[in-house]
Formats: structure tokens, C-alpha cells, sequence
């Protein structure tokens, strides 16, 4: 729910606080609720229940789709980023995270000042949490949905805390939960008192999910519930340790790039991303990111990329450790040269790029390409990426250079409507002899502003045989501002 | 008009031959702001691979920027064969810098890559980083990879260069429009080479005359330097 309205936020049309919305997703029978806000609660909206049922409760609910699979890999990286608190996450079902904090919450001043901390750096993200501290993975899952507001429980008052609990706590099947009302069992405390032979007997077929005898003993601690955290790969890293303190650490780029590569070899990735830090004598960490085209391992193009970029390296009082690591790694299967045993001599495109972009920075080197649109301007775009984009070409001329902006230009003209006689550019009077045209472009109503006027293009030819594109800019009293304007746009070879 | 104008096509050792120009060359346009220029180079490329176009700030702004729905359809040209070969996806990489300096320093690094079909780079006026040195390092370069290099350099004076070949190109009135009488046709453009390592200065008339052959013909001027072309000595030696 707090990721649609941070998303809808992000994009200006988050409705108002008081208006009840709801996040719907595909049920078994139409549409079922997946999530509400405050509002829709308070006004009766209950999750789970079907969409045409809870419309009738409140008529003005405005219904939005959910994203489910977003919501999954959002809750991923959020594991991920909870690691600043414990080495030890992953994500529990599809609205928690469960972190393995023994050991790590005196690092934040107690368990405590953890759950607080916790709370108020996931609240600035724009998210609500129920926090919780148990024992056990079910204690803790227990309590942070139907326990105290940031419930702290310890080993020894496990069961004192977990008894006034419902049932519903132990993570356990809806038709379990039925079946044990109809027993009579509410509470955890109320089904931690009956016999367990009595239990075992009646549950030994069910599964875990649907046993509230293991369920139990696992909350309790009697079971055990290892938290299994998400892998990440060890880093791939060369390093040179050095004996004394330098400022500059070219001379050892080519050795710890090859030192890099020869690892990447062995692993059979390239990398996208290299950082080179350096740590200081008086205790910084200086660090320096490059990025490549296409996944590389080649040490003397990885090595060229950080030519001219050595400066930036803040060297401090000097350095004795320089790390180069290797990140965003990808698979890249080793290359035969050619049959004559020798490799393709010259530098391959990739790399070229990678140079460009690493010296003259991502915004100078371009790939145009082509987009469907009746506006010249619009039909080619400049991508930072080669694009595979393929557009209608358009049936007329196109001029062989445009100018960005085009310029305005004075133009003598024989009928309003017709091509110019002559026009002043560039304080240049350049003599209409041949022209072909107008071709019409009318503006594109669904991404121009209302009132934006239509241009009629003309090829003209000047005495001296120059070939431009001119527009006129709307026409006489079409009611869209005053006289049309003229503007040169490109240039014909 | 029709006084420099052959409808016979030179043969042999014209400039517009066939072959690939592999080494730097140097364009002059006559006016600043037309495409002549452009148009000209584009026909004169030869082979695939994606072209590394390298501009400065004031070329850009003065003169424009390439226009890939125009380079595609260079309708001017009857069959513009450098753009045929250009690959669909990536037919050009532009690179838009502010100073002459760098500009050198992308086309020299272009030009070590054999997969391109041509690095243009354009420079506007004589800047100091433009020196000999700095075009002869070009042309070596060039010559090393087999990659076509030229360098559009508007308002500037041909000074002291290492380039191969130096043309001066201009618009000249385009021909006559099959169906519009009043419209331009097929442009014809004014190269002059003043200066080449190997092969005679001339001027010369590009345009489509009609004829069937998919290049631009040529047709020198009917003075001084067509005279000592091969096709004319081969007439004088028919006589």
C-alpha cells in the first residue's frame, strides 16, 4: 500500500488522505482486497473481502490494482538493506522481514533503541512497521502483528507473553484456525494447556502449516527455525599492500588490474563496474568508480580507463593499501582468436565507447536514433545506449543537418500563405530562386500544449545553390497569436 | 550552367573512384551553413560499420547537427552507397564536445577502431590544438587502422596540414526536378581538391546526371587542369 502511494506521490496524483482507496488483486471469485488505507479502514473496508462486497459497504472507495511481484522484489532489496542492523535477513512471506539480530543490538545501544531506530529510519522511507524482538522466528512474528506496540520478549517470560495471544498468531491455515475454534482453543495459552499427546494424535498427518502442535514448539524454541539469509557472492578483489605511504597509485594500477583479471578469469565473468580505494594514513577511505560498456576483463583496457582520473583521488597524507574491486560481475565465456592464432588487432567498439564515456563523461557521447513522430525535432532522439528503435520513415525530404534550436528568420513573402521570396539569416539576405513545398505538420496534440501552431515546411534553393529547410510557424488569422513566424530548421546537402 | 557539365564519366584515376578513402582528409565548406559539405563526405564513404561523428560546440551551433532521418534517406544522391552500408541499429555515434582539443583527442582514439566505418570530426576556425603535429598524428592513425578520417573545418583558412587530400566544397544550383519545374532536384555540389598527395588537383562538378551509374559522376571544368586528366589523354589519343 505505502509503495503504491509513494509511487503515485512520485508521479503527482496521489489522491488526498481521506479518500478510501484499496489495492485490489485476483481472486479465486472476481477481485479481492489486497490492501487498504486508513480511510477505507475506518469506513469498514476489511483486506481479503471481495471487491463488489465492499463497495456496497462503502460506495465512494476508489479502486487501484496491486502489484504483487513489485511488492516481492521491493520486500528483497529491503532485506538487503537491513543488514545495516544484522549480518543475518531474509524475507518472511509476502509483508515481513525477520532479522537475526543476537549479538548486534548492543551495537545500537540495546534492543530497545534498536526497534526505535528501526522503526524511525524504515518510517523515513515512508513505511509503517510493527517491530517485535523474540527468541524465536514464531515468538517474534507472533508479536509484531498481534503483541505490544515494539514488544520486547525474553527467554524466560516466552510463554507468559505468547499466552493472551489468539491462536491465529502461529502462522497457522485457515482451516486449522477454524477446526481449533471449534474446539474452543482461542488463545495460545488455551492450546499450550492441552495435553500434547492429545494434540500429536489428532495433527500427526498435517503438514507444518497446518499443525499447531509444531507451530507451537516452534514459537516456543522447543523446534528449530534457522533464519537461512540471503547469499550474496564474495566480492572479487586485488589488492597491494604497500610499505610506505605514496600519493599517486599509478604505478601499481597495471599490476592489481591484471591481478583483477586473472580472478575474473578463473571465476569466467567480467565486470561492469570497478572501484579503486584507497585507504589513508589518517584513517579516510578515498574511493574512485569507473563503469564499462560491455562486461570486460582485459586488464590493459581496465587499466586505460582510469587514465586522467587519478587526479579526482583524494590522496590525503598518503596511502599504504589500494583495493580494486570488481562489481556488477557477469558471465562472459573466453574469446578464441582467430585461426592464425593471432586476435583481432584494433580495439574492439565496446571498449572505444567505455574510453569516450570514461574521459569526455556519458552526456557527450550519443547514439541517435530514430522515434516515431511527425516533428523533425522529435523523430530522432539522442539515447546514452545504442537502441534498437526502428520508426516509419517519413515520405518527404529530410534535411541533412538541422539546427538546434531553429533560428528565426525575416522573410519577404508574395502571398501570405505561399513560399518566401527572399530572407534575412544571419544578417545574410539569401534570394529564394526554387522552392518545394509547404508539407504541412500540425502539432501533436497529445504531447503539445493547447495552442501550439502548426508549420508548413519549404525546401528552398538560394541564388547561390545553399538548400534549406524553412517553416512558417502557424498561418495568418488562424487565431493562435499574431503574424507567423519564419524559421530556417536544417540544411539539404 | 552546361559549360562544365559531361555526361560522360571519367574513368581511372579520378577522385571519385571507387576505392576507399583510408586516409585524413580535410573539408573546406565554402559557406558555413549549408550541408555541402556534409552531403559530400557521406557520398564518398565506403564499407559498413557505424560512423563516430565528433563535433565541437560551434560547429554544432552554426551549423547544425547530423539529422539521422535525412542521412538515411539522402535523397539527393541516386544510390548513396557509404549509407546503404551503414548498420541499421547504430549507424552513428555522435559525440558532442565544447573544444577543438578534445575533439582530436576522441577521433584519434576513434580511429584506433577498426570496426568503424569512418570517424568525421568537425572544427570550427584554426584553434592552436589543431597544429601539424595534431593532424599528422591523425593521418598516421588513419593510415594504421584503414579508417576513413575527415575533418569538416568551417571558417577556416587550409593553413599547414599533414592531410592526404584538401577539398573545398560548395552548393552549386541543384539539377532541374523531373516533375517540378519550380522545385530543386538532385543537389550538385563544387569539389575542388587544391591539394592531394596522390593524384592531380581539379575541380570538379558532383551531381546525378541521370545517367545509369549509381556513383556521383564527375565532370571536370573544361580548363587547365582537365586537360591532363587519362580520360582526356586517352580522346587526345583517339584523335
Amino acid at each position: 500500500m505505502e509503495r503504491w502511494q509513494r509511487h503515485a506521490t512520485r508521479n503527482g496524483d496521489a489522491p488526498s488522505d481521506d479518500v478510501p482507496l484499496a489495492l485490489v488483486r485476483e481472486g479465486p471469485h472476481g477481485q479481492v482486497i489486497h490492501a487498504t488505507n486508513r480511510a477505507a479502514r475506518l469506513s469498514g473496508v476489511t483486506a481479503e473481502a471481495r471487491v463488489v462486497d465492499m463497495r456496497a459497504v462503502c460506495p465512494a472507495l476508489r479502486v487501484e490494482y496491486a502489484d504483487p511481484a513489485g511488492d516481492a522484489q521491493g520486500l528483497e532489496r529491503l532485506a538487503l538493506w537491513a543488514r545495516r542492523w544484522c549480518p543475518w535477513s531474509v524475507r518472511d512471506g509476502v509483508d515481513g522481514l525477520v532479522l537475526e539480530t543476537t549479538g548486534s543490538d548492543h551495537l545500537m545501544g540495546g534492543e530497545a533503541a534498536m526497534l526505535t531506530e528501526m522503526e524511525s529510519r524504515l518510517s523515513l522511507l515512508g513505511l509503517t512497521t510493527r517491530l517485535a524482538v523474540a527468541p524465536t522466528w514464531g515468538a517474534a512474528w507472533a508479536l509484531a502483528r498481534f503483541g505490544p506496540v515494539r514488544a520486547i520478549c525474553h527467554e524466560a517470560d516466552l510463554v507468559m507473553q505468547l499466552a493472551p495471544l489468539p491462536v491465529a498468531a502461529l502462522r497457522l491455515e485457515a482451516d486449522t484456525l477454524l477446526l481449533l475454534q471449534r474446539l474452543g482453543l482461542k488463545t495460545i495459552g488455551q492450546l499450550a494447556q492441552v495435553p500434547r499427546l492429545s494434540l500429536a494424535r489428532r495433527f500427526v498427518r498435517s503438514p507444518l502449516e497446518a499443525n499447531p502442535l509444531m507451530r507451537l514448539d516452534q514459537a516456543m524454541g522447543r523446534l528449530a527455525e534457522p533464519v537461512a539469509s540471503v547469499a550474496a557472492d564474495p566480492p572479487i578483489l586485488a589488492r597491494a599492500g604497500l610499505p610506505e605511504p605514496i600519493q599517486d597509485p599509478t604505478a601499481y594500477l597495471p599490476q592489481l588490474c591484471q591481478d583483477l583479471c586473472a580472478r575474473m578469469d578463473r571465476a569466467g565473468v567480467g565486470c561492469r563496474r570497478l572501484h579503486l580505494t584507497v585507504y589513508r594514513t589518517d584513517g579516510e577511505v578515498s574511493r574512485l568508480d569507473v563503469a564499462t560498456a560491455a562486461a570486460s576483463r582485459d586488464a590493459a583496457h581496465l587499466c586505460k580507463l582510469f587514465e586522467g582520473r587519478l587526479a579526482r583521488l583524494n590522496p590525503g597524507f598518503g596511502f599504504d593499501l589500494i583495493t580494486l574491486e570488481a562489481d556488477r560481475v557477469e558471465e562472459i565465456a573466453p574469446r578464441q582468436p582467430g585461426l592464425d592464432g593471432r586476435a583481432d588487432a584494433g580495439v574492439p567498439l565496446p571498449q572505444l565507447m567505455d574510453r569516450l564515456v570514461a574521459r569526455l563523461g556519458a552526456r557527450a557521447v550519443k547514439h541517435p536514433a530514430l522515434r516515431e513522430s511527425h516533428l523533425p525535432e522529435r523523430a530522432q532522439f539522442l539515447a546514452p545506449v545504442p537502441v534498437a528503435a526502428s520508426a516509419e520513415q517519413a515520405v518527404q525530404p529530410r534535411p541533412l543537418r538541422l539546427f538546434e534550436p531553429p533560428e528565426e528568420i525575416r522573410v519577404l513573402y508574395a502571398v501570405p500563405e505561399g513560399p518566401p521570396a527572399q530572407f534575412v539569416w544571419r544578417r545574410q539576405t539569401h534570394r529564394v530562386v526554387r522552392y518545394a513545398g509547404p508539407e504541412r505538420i500540425a502539432p501533436e496534440w497529445w504531447h503539445d500544449r493547447p495552442g501550439t501552431r502548426l508549420r508548413d515546411y519549404f525546401r528552398v534553393e538560394d541564388q547561390t545553390g545553399g538548400r534549406y529547410w524553412l517553416y512558417r510557424e502557424g498561418l495568418h488569422e488562424d487565431g493562435r497569436g499574431g503574424d507567423p513566424r519564419w524559421f530556417v530548421h536544417g540544411g539539404f546537402a | 550552367m552546361s559549360a562544365y557539365l559531361s555526361s560522360k564519366r571519367l574513368s581511372g584515376a579520378t577522385p571519385l573512384d571507387r576505392r576507399a578513402q583510408v586516409a585524413l582528409s580535410e573539408v573546406f565548406p565554402t559557406t558555413v551553413t549549408d550541408a555541402s559539405a556534409t552531403g559530400f563526405v557521406l557520398s564518398r564513404l565506403r564499407g559498413g560499420g557505424p560512423v563516430l561523428w565528433v563535433q565541437d560546440r560551434l560547429s554544432r551551433k552554426e551549423a547544425g547537427v547530423p539529422y539521422l532521418p535525412g542521412l538515411r534517406d539522402l535523397r539527393g544522391l541516386p544510390d548513396p552507397p557509404g549509407l546503404q552500408g551503414l548498420p541499421k541499429q547504430q549507424p552513428v555515434i555522435q559525440v558532442n564536445l565544447s573544444g577543438a582539443a578534445d575533439v582530436l583527442w576522441a577521433m584519434e582514439e576513434g580511429l584506433g577502431c577498426k570496426t568503424l566505418c569512418a570517424v568525421i570530426g568537425e572544427i570550427w576556425g584554426t584553434p592552436p590544438a589543431l597544429s601539424f603535429t595534431a593532424t599528422k598524428r591523425l593521418a598516421l592513425r588513419a593510415e594504421t587502422a584503414g579508417v576513413a578520417c575527415w575533418l569538416i573545418r568551417r571558417a577556416a583558412e587550409p593553413g599547414l596540414s599533414a592531410a592526404r587530400e584538401r577539398w573545398r566544397v560548395g552548393s552549386l544550383p541543384a539539377a532541374a526536378h523531373p516533375d517540378d519545374a519550380q522545385a530543386p532536384g538532385t543537389p550538385r555540389w563544387q569539389a575542388e581538391l587544391f591539394k592531394s598527395r596522390s593524384r592531380k588537383p581539379g575541380i570538379w562538378v558532383i551531381g546525378d546526371d541521370g545517367s545509369a551509374d549509381p556513383l556521383p559522376v564527375a565532370a571536370p571544368f573544361r580548363d587547365g587542369t582537365l586537360a591532363e586528366t587519362r580520360d582526356a589523354e586517352r580522346r587526345r589519343a583517339q584523335r
